[in-house]
Parts: structure tokens; sequence; C-alpha cells
């Protein structure tokens, strides 16, 4: 069986992509799909702790169950959302959109 | 008989009520409800006095709250000082507000005059029947607001509206005096009712000082020097709140006051002695400033303040009855005065004297009333003023001070002689500037004849022909009966025609008598008497202009330092955002950036302190 230490260990590099993905890039798209990323790794998390604290009626693979749901549902949102800012103002560069302030 | 006394004030108080809420909608007949209204207090008036006679006293309508354990009750005074006060407040009242149907014909203001004027006779009737020094102390001040409203009722001009400020503000200091006086005996005696200031018992000298005080009071109201300044000036009024001011109410409460209390200061000697040379003061001066003056309406707003200055001084001296005999005469003799006044201003539409002349051959009712009027100041028998006079020279010579008594009849040689120059100068002579006088409208005229015959026939009551009635009613039965000595009488007539005869001299034989020489020599005291002796102008420099220094430091006071911190502190803020507004990019990223340094560092902190304890 694989240790639980390399499930972890994927899911924190994971998240740091994701992390450093939401962070640096630009594309709002890409943003989004990052922080997939991030949903991800915590729902290797899940999985794996439910499997190796044996938790028997497979709630942490349940709870991932509904975290990629949710997270489909929020992307759509996200996306929705990056279309209707690209009509506004004809560009999905996150650092081009700065409305938000005083 | 049935207890009414205190329905007197409610009348001319509901006629005021109608008056300002409906008096838009009333218009005209709002002068009608006012009249009325104080004809009813009139007439209750003489029930109560009838009820006095009957052995009525008086009453109370309830407690009103306690003060240190002891009922404060809404009392109403009847004995022979009060009913005395409402039967001349409210027929004088009723005269004026009939008179003034006349005068503020066609004014902008007229329902909201009957309203001010209607509430101003409320409210001196409610000082007069007041039996403890809270309600009247109301009362006071109510007088003191409506005095405010009337004087400055043409609001427009502006000397007017000033005017209204200077009395309101001159009597205010006085007012000052009177609450601290009745605050020192309520805390010293632990009562506040005037009945049982005959049999107090406290500190001699707290009560001395309380009832110095509370004469300061008097002395705002009443116009007495120094507090007088106010007087001459609240002649911007129309002239039937001048008539109702002097005679009735307002200047009349100062008097009613000293009255009032006079068991408290008849204690100490020292307070008697303040009250008869402040009057006398007063009296004097203002008589000497009356002799130059041209203004029709100065000439007897300084009357009054030297005829309230007599009737302190009669007081001081012990005069009881005759300071409140004159109160009572002189209510009606100046009232005439104001009134006729007010009718040959109506007329001529000036009130510079020198610009009249010969009035009285074409205002023959206003001319002849005028001239009772006159003849009842100067203290000419059989007039009223005569009896009155005499009695307060007589109070005068028998206990004051030869001072204080060659200070009255000096005061009374002046009046005569400023009174009469009045007459000369304006009913007689030629007409000295372009004028078309004609006689006033009836309701103006009928209530100077009224009052002409009160004029003439007030002081009888007082006199030795009706066995001293008033004085006797006064002081309810045991004052001693004044003997009038006749060295006074013989005096007091000398005085008064030396006074109009001089005056015939100056005025009507026109000043050939006196060397031009003695003329040029006396020019610094006409000078003197005709600036008022400055007082004005020391009040100015002394207490408006420091004051006003004062208040200009505090208002910049305001601006730089207290302004200066409100605003510094927005101002920081302001200054603090203007950096701080960098933070906030808008750029989502830069957010979440902060956020995970901030989680970094929290998670960083979590395991150093982990490590640390174990």
């Amino acid at each position: 069986m694989i240790p639980l230490g390399f499930f972890i260990a994927i899911s924190a590099v994971m998240f740091c992509i994701g992390i450093f993905g939401v962070l640096t890039r630009r594309n709002a798209i890409a943003v989004l799909m990052s922080i997939e990323l991030i949903l991800n790794a915590a729902n290797i998390n899940l999985v794996a702790f439910n499997k190796y604290l044996g938790t028997p009626d497979g709630l942490g693979q349940i709870f991932a169950l509904f975290v990629i749901a949710i997270a489909a549902a929020a992307s759509v949102v996200g996306l929705v959302l990056i279309i209707a800012i690209y009509r506004h103002g004809k560009s999905v560069f996150v650092d081009e959109y700065n409305l938000m302030k005083w | 008989m049935v207890k009414v006394a205190h329905l007197i004030p409610l009348f001319p108080f509901l006629a005021f009520a109608v008056n300002i809420f409906f008096g838009r909608r009333l218009r005209e007949a709002s002068a009608l409800i006012s009249i009325i209204a104080c004809g009813i207090s009139a007439v209750l008036s003489l029930v109560v006095f009838q009820g006095l006679q009957a052995g009525e006293g008086s009453y109370s309508l309830g407690t009103w709250l306690f003060l240190n354990g002891k009922p404060l009750n809404f009392g109403v005074t009847v004995d022979a000082l009060s009913v005395m006060m409402l039967l001349v407040v409210t027929v004088v009242a009723t005269l004026i507000k009939i008179y003034s149907v006349g005068y503020m014909h066609g004014d902008l203001r007229y329902s909201r005059y009957f309203a001010y004027i209607s509430l101003f006779t409320a409210s001196m009737l409610g000082l007069v029947l007041a039996d403890n020094f809270v309600m009247l102390y109301i009362f006071w001040e109510g007088v003191g607001l409506c005095s405010y409203l009337l004087i400055a009722f043409w609001f427009e001009r502006p000397a007017a509206a000033k005017a209204g400020l200077k009395a309101f503000i001159t009597t205010r200091i006085g007012d000052t005096g009177l609450l601290i006086g009745i605050l020192l005996l309520l805390f010293s005696t632990q009562t506040l009712y005037f009945s049982e200031l005959k049999n107090i018992a406290g500190d001699d000298w707290i009560l001395t000082l309380a009832a110095i005080l509370i004469f300061m009071g008097a002395v705002g109201k009443s116009a007495q020097f120094p507090l007088h300044v106010w007087l001459p000036d609240a002649m911007e009024g129309p002239t039937a709140v001048s008539a109702l001011i002097h005679a009735a109410t307002m200047v009349a409460a100062g008097v009613y006051l000293v009255a009032r209390t006079y068991a408290l200061f008849i204690l100490h000697p020292l307070c008697l002695e303040i009250v008869a040379l402040i009057g006398g003061i007063s009296a004097l001066l203002a008589a000497s400033i009356a002799t130059v003056n041209n203004d029709i309406k100065r000439v007897l707003a300084y009357s009054t303040i030297s005829q309230l200055g007599l009737m302190m001084l009669g007081l001081g001296v012990g005069g009881y009855a005759a300071g409140t005999f004159h109160l009572m005469t002189h209510a009606f003799f100046k009232a005439l005065l104001f009134l006729c006044a007010g009718s040959v201003i109506h007329s001529v539409h000036t009130q510079d004297i020198q610009k009249m002349g010969g009035l009285l051959s074409k205002m023959k009712v206003t001319g002849a009333t005028f001239i009772i009027g006159t003849l009842a100041i100067a203290g000419v028998p059989p007039l009223s003023g005569f009896w009155s006079k005499d009695e307060i020279l007589t109070a005068a010579w028998h206990n004051g001070s030869p001072v204080l008594f060659w200070l009255a009849v000096a005061t009374s040689f002046l009046t005569a002689f400023y009174m009469a120059r009045l007459i000369f100068l304006v009913l007689f002579g030629k007409p000295r500037s372009e004028m078309h006088p004609s006689e006033s409208p009836k309701t103006m005229t009928v209530p100077l004849i009224i009052l002409a015959v009160f004029a003439v026939f007030a002081g009888f009551i007082g006199s030795p022909l009706m066995h001293h009635a008033f004085q006797e009613f006064i002081n309810e039965g045991h004052g001693g009966e004044v003997v009038a000595s006749g060295f006074v009488i013989g005096l007091s007539i000398a005085v008064s025609l030396a006074g109009i005869g001089l005056a015939y001299l100056f005025y009507v034989l026109n000043n050939k008598i006196v060397p031009s020489g003695i003329r040029a020599q006396f020019a610094w005291l006409h000078q003197l008497l005709l600036n008022k002796y400055y007082i004005d102008e020391i009040y100015d420099a002394v207490f408006v202009r420091p004051c006003m220094r004062f208040c200009d430091f505090l208002f910049k006071f305001d601006a730089v330092v207290v302004d200066g911190l409100v605003n510094g502190a927005g101002a920081a803020v302001r200054a603090v955002s203007q950096v701080l507004r960098w933070v906030q990019t808008g750029l989502v990223q830069n957010y979440l950036l902060v956020q995970v340094l901030g989680v970094i560092l929290f998670v960083l902190t979590l395991l150093g302190k982990l490590c640390f304890r174990f």
C-alpha cells in the first residue's frame, strides 16, 4: 500500500501549484483552473485520510464528491463572470481590472 | 361669594391663545376678543374687590410641588394690595386695548399684537395674584418676555429690535439678582410665601442681603438707576405698548414687588435706605434728563423713571401706602399721557416736539386730556397726582433724611417744569413745521376721556377729603393716618406752580427772559442732560464693549482651538488614509498574496510557539 505521506506530499505540491497559479496567472481562466487544483489537492487529502484513518462509512469520500459538485457549480459561475467581464472590458487579464478601489 | 380671583389672568391668557393660533383668520375680530377678555377680567376684579370687602381672603388651588418637604401651593393672594393692582391693571389694560384698535389699525401683525398684549396683561395679573416667590418669578419672566416681544414689535426696524434686546438683557441683570435673592431666602428661612414674610426669623445679614437682591430685580423691572437705560429705548415699540408698560404692567411690577415683600425690607433699615436712595437718585436723574429731551415719548419715558423713583422713595421712607397710592394714580395719568402722545404721533407722524406746536386747536379732545394728564402729574391740586405726591413728600418729611425730602421736592419741581414744557411746545404756540393734524378716531379718544376722568378723580380716595380711604384700605385697617403738615402741602403746590411758571417763561415768552450769557454758561449742563449723563456711553465702554471683546475672543478661541481640534481629527484621518489607500489596489491577486502571506505567517507563528513550548 502506498504510504500516507505520499498522498500528503502530492496534495501539498498540488496545493502550492494552485496557490502559485492563482497569484501569478494573468488570465482569469487560468486562475479559475488553479483554483480547481487547490480544491482537488484538498480532495486527495480527504480521500487519503478516509482510507488511512479507516472511517467506516466513507465520510471523506462523500465529502470529496460534494466538493467536486460544488466546485463544478462554482466554476460555472466563475466562467459566466469571466464572459461578462470580457464583454465589458474586452479582456480576461485580471491585472487590467482594478475597479474595486476607493 | 365664590372664589374667582384665579380666573382673572385666565381670560386674557385665553384671548392670547385664541389670537396666536387663529389670529390670521380672525383679523379684526382678534381685537374684540382681547378687549372682551380683558373686560371680563376687570369685572371679575370688581367682584373680588367686593369679596375682599366682605371678608374674603387668599386661597389655594392645590399643591404644586414639595420643596424641602414643604408644599408649594398654587396660591392666590387676595388682599388690598393685589386687589388694588388687579383693578388698575385690568381697567388700564382694557382702555389701552380699546385705544389700540384705532392706533394699530391696518398694521401687518394686527392680531399678533393683540395676542402679545393679552399675554402681557395675563402675566401681570398672574404676577399680582401669586402668593409665593416661585410663581411670582414665573410671571415676572412672562412680563419680561412680553415686553421684549412688544418693544421689538416692529422688528423690521433695527432700532426696535435692538431696543427689545436691550430691555430684555438689562432687566435680566436685575432678574438674576431676584433669583439669587429668592434662593437665599428659601435656604435661610425655608419659606417662599409672602404671607410668612412677616414673621420670619433668620440670619439678619442674610435676610438683608436677600432683600437687597430682590430689590435688584425691582430696579431692573422698574427701570431705576442704574438699570434704567432700557426704558427710554423701549419707546421704539407701539405707543399703546409704551403706555401699558409704563402705566400698569412691567414697571409697576418692580414697585409692586417691593410693596409685596415690604415685610422683608422693614427688617433692616439699610434695605429701606437703599430703596429710598436709589429711588431718589433715579427720580432726580431722570427728571433732569426729561427737561431737555425733544422726543415726546422719551420725555414721558424719563418721566416714568422719575415717578417710579418717587414711588421707591416713598416706600423707602416707610410710606408704604404713599408709594402704592402713587403707583395707582400714576398708572392712570401716565397711561393717559402716553395715549395722548400716541394720538399726537398718530396724527402728525413725528415724535420731535420741536416740530410740533399749536396742536390744541386741531386736536381738541387729545389736547384737553393731555393738559389734564400734565396737571395731574405736575401735582396741581386737586388732581390725582397732587394727592399721591403729597403723601410721598409727607412720608419723606416725617421719616426720611432731609436729603431724600429735598430730592423729592426737586423732582416735583422738575416734573412740573418738563411736563409744562412738553405741552407748551406741543399744544401751544405756532406750528413749527408743515403738519396736517386732525383728531384721532373715537376708539382712541374715548379711552383718553375715561382715563382723564380717572386722572382727575382717582386721587380723592386717598385724600384727606375722603379720610384717607385708600391708605386705610391698603394698610388693611391698621395704618395710622398720615398727618400732612401745612408746610409740605404748601411747598408741594409752590414747586408745581413754580415749575409750570418757569416753563411758561422759557417756552411761551420765548426765552427773552434769560440773558444769553447765562445760557452760554449752562451749555455744558444742557449738553450733559441731552446726552443723558453719558450713562449709555459709560455702559457701552465699561460693560458692552469689553463683553463684546470677550465674546470676540471666545469666538476666535472656538474658531481656532475648538474647531481646530475637531477639524484636526478629521484632517489627521484624511492624511493617514491618503497613505493607506495605496494598499487598496483593486487587484484581486494582490489581496490574495497578502492573504497567503498572512496565513504563512500565522502558521509559522503557531509552529514557533509549539516548538517553543515543547
